[in-house]
């Protein structure tokens, strides 16, 4: 392989990973606030996607782009308030298979909504074939757009978790809960509020990839077991990892489709995380989530 | 306690024979072929209930083990070895009578695995996939769980998807009719028809018999201590591991055991039936069906997938188990059949009299 056609894998799996990224940390605001693994999860980024391309039918890209990531977030808010919130102390395996139950009918309502046509935003900059040369690597200006979107929501939600009022009022709600309601933190809208974020940067990231790997209504059950693989392999709970795991993994399985026929791409990173959980369940690059292991 | 277990088997074995002359007199025998093939997929739902209702370990990978009976049966006895007849290995397997010469659709001589064998070959296959997976895969809880069988039934899919030889994406077909006993076969021919309903349906009771005893039995109530709570289960002496290992593979030669002979009932299997949707039906079946409770089980297993199969619910198939999970587990997690209509009514009143209760965290 020569040194240029690594460097093609690896953009090709940055391009992947930015929504991989995503995916795992919007896994962990709500694991976060809520100690719930939300099976959900890709599809609000099928969510986000589907919404603008058909907002892009009416009104300007920018505007479709903000429409339907508004649109997912309250979509999100109505799962929470309506599924997740008047549940009193449900059991893990019930709240797996309640989040399960919100993705299959998420899934099928955008399937009688959209059928089953794929559909794909416009470029943001460029069209398909406008390609920055970079050390002999073709680059598309929408894998910088992905990145840089990317580097934003962390670079928010890092702001937001460490400078900001309700920023503090979550992590302290994830900390422990029941000393958060006594000092005064409405615990249940925060967890609302988890949806929301979860569900707004879901959309957004949707959006933004969307050019390069199509949107259907099918999407968001892989994207779900991808983007588990990297919050596991970041350690549960641990945002900023995630996001590094989320670039391995894209690349790893952009590396195997040079390797093993593409059909094995989606089995190359279960297997990963089959490994991950039987051999070191806390993540490579933490430890912490060994102990909520074993709480859970 | 003995005698109420049979008489639950007994009537059903009537409900059974019910159930088809009523298709007979009502002018609809055509109904017995969903009939038959809920069966099998009965046999699925039943070995899930044992596993989820009294073992307390999820599985969203049980599609993969229907699936590998399934492709384990219908490869072995489509693949032709007719060009390697004399070659050592086929040549000993055809002396010792495991292989069968059979006229393919065009009049030429292809040479199979028996089924009988290939069944055999189905069931270790499943139940060695299922030990090496369960070993390490049972050791995780809650969500880890779910998401390592959910991974494990991704890549069963994307192998029999991805594989040539699999038949890819249209699996394999021309799969031929399993001779059970002579006179009785297991092929989907109209002739056949009323015979393999109650072949089907007599695998479902003794699938139960065997489920209903063990759960009665010491074993049962280790998997109910177990499920209660495991460490509480295994500082009395329950062996924790072995026994969800043992409930595990189980409940995978059972799913295996459906697919091989639905596979021959149907002809052929397609890679849809590992997909990862299908586990979820057999998890939303259980759920309706009410954890733990086998025959709950075997009647929503029965009324769901019948009307899937009869294709009432159109295009909305999926969105109707979706929607289903949903309700079952948000109004009544135990199940509909064991909701008690007094206890949610108990409740809102017990609200309504007292408005002002401080909230629990969810």
């Amino acid at each position: 392989m020569s040194l240029e056609l690594v460097l093609q894998y690896l953009v090709a799996g940055l391009t992947y990973g930015t929504i991989y990224a995503v995916v795992g940390v919007g896994f962990n605001i709500i694991y976060n606030a809520t100690g719930i693994i939300n099976f959900a999860q890709g599809e609000f980024v099928m969510l986000g996607g589907m919404t603008a391309v058909t907002l892009h039918g009416l009104v300007p890209l920018p505007l479709a782009i903000a429409g339907a990531v508004a649109v997912t977030m309250v979509v999100g808010a109505l799962i929470e308030v309506s599924f997740i919130r008047w549940l009193r102390k449900p059991s893990v395996l019930r709240m797996v298979v309640i989040t399960i139950g919100i993705s299959i009918v998420v899934r099928e309502g955008a399937l009688l909504l959209w059928g089953e046509s794929v559909r794909a935003l416009p470029y943001f900059t460029g069209n398909e074939v406008t390609s920055l040369a970079f050390a002999g690597v073709h680059v598309s200006p929408q894998v910088l757009w992905s990145l840089a979107t990317c580097l934003a929501i962390v670079g928010f939600l890092w702001f937001f978790f460490q400078h900001t009022s309700v920023g503090r009022q979550m992590r302290a709600c994830a900390a422990n809960r029941d000393a958060a309601a006594l000092c005064g933190i409405p615990t249940r809208n925060l967890v609302t509020l988890s949806f929301v974020l979860s569900a707004g940067i879901g959309a957004l990231a949707g959006c933004v990839v969307s050019p390069i790997t199509y949107t259907s209504y099918g999407i968001g059950s892989g994207l779900a077991i991808k983007g588990f693989t990297v919050a596991i392999l970041g350690g549960l709970g641990n945002s900023m990892a995630a996001v590094g795991a989320g670039f391995l993994v894209g690349i790893l399985e952009a590396a195997s489709v040079s390797l093993l026929p593409a059909a094995y791409k989606d089995a190359v990173s279960v297997a990963l995380l089959l490994a991950i959980l039987f051999l070191r369940p806390s993540g490579i690059f933490g430890s912490s989530a060994v102990e909520r292991l074993r709480a859970h | 306690m003995l005698s109420s277990r049979y008489a639950r088997i007994a009537l059903f074995g009537a409900a059974v024979v019910l159930v088809q002359v009523a298709t007979q007199l009502g002018g609809k025998p055509f109904f017995l072929t969903q009939l038959t093939m809920s069966a099998y997929y009965t046999l699925v739902a039943v070995g899930l209930s044992l596993l989820m209702g009294y073992a307390g370990q999820i599985s969203l990978g049980h599609a993969a083990f229907f699936a590998i009976g399934g492709y384990a049966s219908g490869y072995l006895t489509t693949f032709d070895l007719s060009p390697l007849r004399e070659e050592g290995l086929v040549a000993l397997l055809g002396r010792a009578g495991l292989l069968v010469d059979r006229a393919d659709l065009y009049g030429g001589q292809t040479l199979a695995v028996h089924p009988w064998a290939a069944f055999a070959v189905a069931i270790v296959l499943s139940l060695a996939i299922a030990w090496a997976i369960g070993v390490p895969v049972l050791k995780l809880k809650g969500h880890y769980l779910a998401m390592a069988t959910l991974g494990f039934g991704t890549i069963v899919y994307s192998v029999v998807l991805g594989t040539a030889r699999f038949g890819a994406a249209d699996g394999l077909s021309s799969v031929p009719p399993f001779p059970l006993v002579a006179g009785l076969a297991v092929s989907g021919a109209r002739a056949d028809r009323v015979s393999n309903y109650y072949v089907a349906w007599g695998l479902v009771a003794l699938g139960l018999m065997l489920l209903v005893n063990l759960v009665e039995s010491r074993v049962g109530r280790a998997l109910r201590a177990i499920h209660g709570a495991e460490d509480a289960a295994g500082s009395m002496g329950v062996d924790v591991a072995r026994f969800k290992l043992k409930t595990f593979v189980l409940s995978a030669v059972l799913a295996a055991v459906g697919g091989s002979f639905l596979t021959h009932f149907n002809g052929g299997i397609g890679p849809g039936e590992a997909a990862v949707m299908k586990s979820v039906r057999y998890v939303a079946i259980v759920a309706v069906g009410g954890m733990g409770s086998l025959w709950g089980t075997v009647a929503t297993s029965v009324a769901l997938n019948f009307l899937s199969l009869r294709g009432y619910f159109g295009t909305l198939d999926d969105a109707v188990f979706g929607v289903v999970l949903l309700v079952v587990m948000l109004t009544s997690p135990d199940g509909i059949l064991r909701l008690d209509p007094r206890v949610p009514v108990k409740a809102l009143l017990a609200r309504l009299r007292k408005p002002n209760r401080p909230e629990e965290a969810p």
